[in-house]
């Protein structure tokens, strides 16, 4: 059964099925895409089953050719970290849309187009990262940035067209990068035995070191500015502020993804000798980008700025525990992308509606929340506990492995970074204090509390980050052998642990 | 002296022909044919025209030729594929001519004068405007087979002449629009005489006129560099003016602007297939073999003018200024494309070409759309909101310039990574560069736009969108539709011009 192709024309039947409703039924389109995104969320589920989490080669894979002339194919399979990546995003989008129930109603444009938008951007979310031919990836990657940028400029509030430009420029030339990269990968693959576009053979191509270093960098700009790494950030703060809540988890937690994705996938793999040249430079900008985003996010008065600045530092624990280059680092950086899509997604979705709520997203306005409505004031809590690592919540584990697994290698780096944790509890606490305790702030009185769908769709997402934070292991037990098998692949082995003292 | 009975092949020819002789009924069409009737036979017999070309094109494929007109013309795959993206571009340019709302009455009349509002008043059209463009089609359809320098040269004024008088021919603005004209015409001569120059320097260095004779030379050696320098260079100017590469763009924008749009969009289409097709059959099967004289220099010209075109386009408040000097921009791409100088390149460019020259005629077919009660409106900040009041024409503008971009999923993308693939397999790795370098560049004015069609709340100035004639729309309709198709899945057309495109010598 084609499984991936199936997933990613899921969504597309959803659009189409949207697109035919009358202009007038905007719950019907609501309706419709509720249905797809859990119908699409069922079937992963259910490709996932049958995933062999010992095999560390690509899985469900699918090939057709596309473009012969250039050897270009579409070509879909999956490992461990991008069954996972899928999983999260067919996960979220039901999520997104249960929770995001008005919030298109602000647009531009007709609420049939919101969600036609979503869930065009679902089947590329699945696409780009099950293609396994570069060029299909890279056709997904500068597609996708279509509907998100349709998404902010016309659903959003504020500065939105100029966040949502902001966004498409810094992302379009991180792309074009790329694309330089790519020609040159698919040119030498022609003076070696033939133009391909297949990642196991372009990983197998010669090349000089000074190519392989040019080219490894226009992927990883591509990727730092997507993830976004410092000092490629700035994008990340607008487009977060101006974008619907529902959007903003979509681009924090599955579009954002796909730059930690195209490291390990195509950094890692299509150049190794080149990785490890950079990791020093790559090491210090992740620990710059966990500290400074956690400054950042301290400083910060807009609450979905925050939340965008938490994310910035967390990217950096990602990028260190991917060059780390352990497999410790390497599983603790894959299961940290899976939990900062559920912990970031529960901040923002809660954000959002004490922000619709109280008609501002500015942090002193809110203040005794947990009185008037406490339902509302422990998910945030447990969502913003979720982002600061609390032992017993997802993120705990992930950050752990990823320091653990930093320390054998680089232990100067990982105790900075373990600052990043501290200033963590400063920028979730703050805002905890300020917005849900003490009295009560004249005008909030009389704000409600969640309703059932609101519950109904934080619920699922709070059971995640609770269950995976005492019981990670059927995850880590899917993601372990794919760690190790990158490690190994690119020529490192784990170095043995110390035992305290020499 | 004795005379020599021309020896042609009429088959292969029969393209060409039916255009002279659909131009020449045209003309007769304006002499004997009744005014009132005469816009519906004229355009009938255009189209008509057209469609039987391409028929007559389709049949002979395959074929080819170095002998079709005694040696003056040469049949290949590259000549019938680009004599058929010429077709079917002056195919959907001609509904977009249909429209004589954009067309003064009288050509002869001053501007402003009695007799102009006694020609508007009776409702006079200038018909005169298809049997032109059938000539100019015919010149671009000899241009990319001319097989010697003569041929070239008739080939060269043939599309030339009939596109200076059409540029004269707007409604609106009509000054502008004939300045724009004597502008293109005294440029477009200077360039002719640059060509003419070139010609007789390389008849002197090879002691013959013919593609044929000008390449043994070459590869002989021993002729007078100097001469081949110079007749190289001066050769070059002249179709490098027609292409509007940097330093010799300064009339485009202009002309762009002034002409009325339908007949920007046939031009800027067109032409640039026709011209890019005679410098390929020229650079890459006459001058192949100097290739170190001219690479360097075609090189630094393609990065200026992609840059410069990018650059420039940026600050443009008038968007057929701005499609003016974004098709300058894409005139660098395609140099990209010469310069490869290899089978890609030569796959490649044909491809880019069609693809560029169909999203052309649809973006400017949009330009004609957008009107308030005086005329079209081509000032940028009164398309502000266009995609509220119009959603039709917002949405395909939009997919034009995100093809013009060379955003994925479009026609623009492949075309753009086939050329500059083809050209990092040449080596031209600076070029490359420059190209991507500029792209970034271009995609920030052409989403600047999509910003003010969609997400900038409209002025109310009575800008509206004429409801679109069955015949504009339709090919609004088609080219995005091509854009789209080329975009996601190009196999068949890649595959159709790599099994075609080789140039016989």
């Amino acid at each position: 059964m084609k499984w991936l192709t199936l997933l990613m024309l899921l969504p597309l039947a959803g659009a189409a099925i949207i697109s035919a409703l009358p202009k007038a039924s905007e719950k019907a389109a609501k309706q419709a895409a509720l249905g797809t995104t859990l119908v699409v969320m069922a079937a992963t589920i259910a490709m996932a089953v049958g995933f062999e989490r010992d095999n560390v080669d690509l899985q469900f894979v699918e090939k057709y050719s596309w473009i012969p002339s250039f050897g270009i194919n579409y070509a879909l399979g999956v490992d461990a970290i991008a069954l996972v990546l899928i999983l999260m995003s067919t996960i979220l989008a039901p999520v997104v849309v249960l929770a995001g129930w008005n919030e298109a109603h602000g647009g531009r444009w007709s609420v049939k187009t919101f969600y036609i938008l979503i869930l065009v951007l679902e089947t590329m979310m699945i696409g780009v990262f099950a293609a396994t031919d570069v060029f299909l990836f890279y056709v997904i990657f500068e597609a996708m940035l279509i509907p998100v940028y349709f998404l902010i400029g016309g659903y959003g509030s504020g500065e939105r067209s100029a966040a949502a430009v902001k966004f498409l420029i810094y992302s379009l030339v991180g792309g074009l990068l790329m694309l330089a990269s790519i020609i040159a990968l698919y040119v030498m693959s022609g003076a070696q035995g033939g133009h391909t576009f297949d990642i196991n053979r372009l990983s197998e191509l010669q090349m000089s070191s000074t190519t392989q270093n040019l080219l490894f960098l226009g992927f990883f700009i591509a990727f730092a500015i997507k993830a976004p790494v410092w000092p490629f950030h700035t994008w990340l703060p607008d487009a977060a502020q101006s974008a619907t809540p529902g959007t903003s988890v979509l681009l924090l937690g599955v579009l954002d993804k796909v730059g930690t994705f195209g490291m390990i996938r195509y950094c890692l793999t299509l150049f190794p000798e080149a990785s490890k040249t950079f990791t020093p430079v790559i090491m210090v900008l992740a620990v710059i980008s966990i500290i400074y985003g956690a400054f950042l996010a301290i400083g910060a008065k807009d609450i979905k700025r925050l939340i965008a600045y938490t994310s910035i530092s967390h990217f950096g624990f990602i990028t260190m525990g991917i060059f780390a280059m352990t497999s410790q680092g390497q599983s603790g950086a894959i299961l940290y992308m899976f939990n900062h899509g559920f912990s970031t997604a529960a901040l923002f979705l809660v954000a959002g509606w004490m922000i619709s709520r109280r008609g501002s997203s500015t942090i002193a306005e809110f203040g005794g929340l947990q009185r008037v409505t406490p339902v509302m004031a422990w998910t945030f809590f447990i969502a913003g506990l979720s982002s600061l690592a609390l032992p017993g919540l997802s993120s705990f584990v992930s950050e752990f492995l990823v320091l653990v697994g930093t320390f054998t290698r680089y232990p100067v780096h990982a105790i900075i970074a373990t600052f990043g944790i501290v200033l963590a509890a400063l920028y979730i606490l703050i805002p905890v204090q300020k917005a849900l305790h003490g009295p009560t702030t004249p005008g909030n009185e009389n704000l409600k509390d969640l309703g059932l769908r609101e519950k109904l769709a934080i619920a699922p997402v709070i059971a995640i980050i609770v269950v995976l934070g005492f019981y990670p292991s059927p995850l880590l037990n899917v993601i372990n052998p794919a760690a190790s098998h990158v490690i190994s692949q690119m020529g490192f082995t784990d170095p043995a642990p110390t035992n305290g003292g020499k | 002296m004795t005379f020599t009975a021309p020896v042609l092949s009429y088959t292969l020819l029969s393209p060409i022909l039916i255009l002279l002789g659909g131009a020449l009924i045209g003309v007769l069409v304006e002499a004997f044919v009744s005014k009132a009737l005469r816009p519906v036979v004229q355009l009938t017999l255009t189209l008509g025209t057209l469609l039987l070309a391409l028929m007559q094109l389709w049949r002979i494929r395959g074929e080819q030729s170095l002998t079709a007109a005694m040696g003056s013309i040469v049949i290949d795959g590259p000549a019938v594929l680009l004599q058929a993206s010429i077709l079917i571009i002056a195919i959907i340019s001609i509904f977009l001519i249909a429209d004589t709302e954009h067309f003064t009455p009288l050509a002869a009349a001053l501007p402003g004068s009695a007799e102009e509002r006694e020609a508007a008043q009776s409702g006079n059209q200038v018909t005169e405007v298809y049997p032109l463009t059938l000539f100019a089609v015919a010149g671009m359809m000899i241009f990319p087979v001319a097989s010697d320098l003569i041929m070239l040269f008739v080939a060269l004024e043939m599309l030339s002449l009939p596109l200076y008088l059409m540029a004269g021919l707007s409604r609106r603005r009509r000054l502008a629009s004939q300045e724009s004209a004597l502008k293109y015409f005294l440029l477009g001569s200077f360039a002719s005489a640059f060509f003419l120059f070139g010609a007789a320097y390389l008849y002197g260095f090879s002691g013959s006129i013919t593609f044929a004779g000008i390449r043994e030379s070459i590869v002989g050696g021993g002729g007078n560099d100097v001469l081949l320098l110079i007749g190289m260079a001066f050769l070059s100017i002249g179709m490098l003016f027609k292409v509007g590469a940097v330093p010799f763009h300064a009339w485009s924008p202009d002309v762009y602007q002034g002409a009325p749009t339908p007949i920007t969009a046939f031009m800027a289409a067109a032409t640039k297939v026709a011209a890019f097709g005679a410098m390929l059959r020229i650079y890459y099967t006459v001058f192949a073999n100097a290739q170190w004289s001219w690479t360097p220099v075609l090189s630094g010209i393609a990065i200026v003018t992609m840059l410069l075109g990018s650059l420039v386009a940026i600050s443009q408040r008038d968007v057929k200024r701005m499609l003016a000097y974004s098709s300058i921009a894409h005139a660098g791409f395609l140099l990209t494309g010469v310069i490869a100088l290899n089978k890609a390149g030569l796959d490649a460019t044909i491809f880019y070409l069609f693809a560029y020259g169909v999203a052309t005629v649809g973006a400017f077919g949009v330009v004609t759309l957008v009107r308030d009660s005086s005329g079209e409106v081509t000032d940028l900040n009164r398309w502000k909101g266009l995609g509220k009041r119009s959603p039709f024409a917002a949405t395909s503008f939009a997919l034009f310039l995100l093809a013009f971009a060379g955003i994925p999923l479009t026609s623009g993308f492949i075309g753009k990574f086939s050329i500059f693939s083809a050209a990092y397999e040449s080596g031209a790795k600076g070029v490359v560069i420059a190209g991507v370098l500029s792209s970034a560049i271009a995609a920030f004015f052409y989403i600047r736009v999509i910003v003010l069609m969609f997400f900038t709340d409209a002025t109310e100035d009575g800008t509206g969108v004429e409801i679109p004639s069955v015949l504009t729309q339709a090919t609004v309709v088609i080219s995005a539709v091509v854009t789209v198709a080329l975009g996601v899945y190009p196999a068949p057309l890649l595959s159709f011009i790599s099994d075609l495109a080789t140039f016989i010598r």
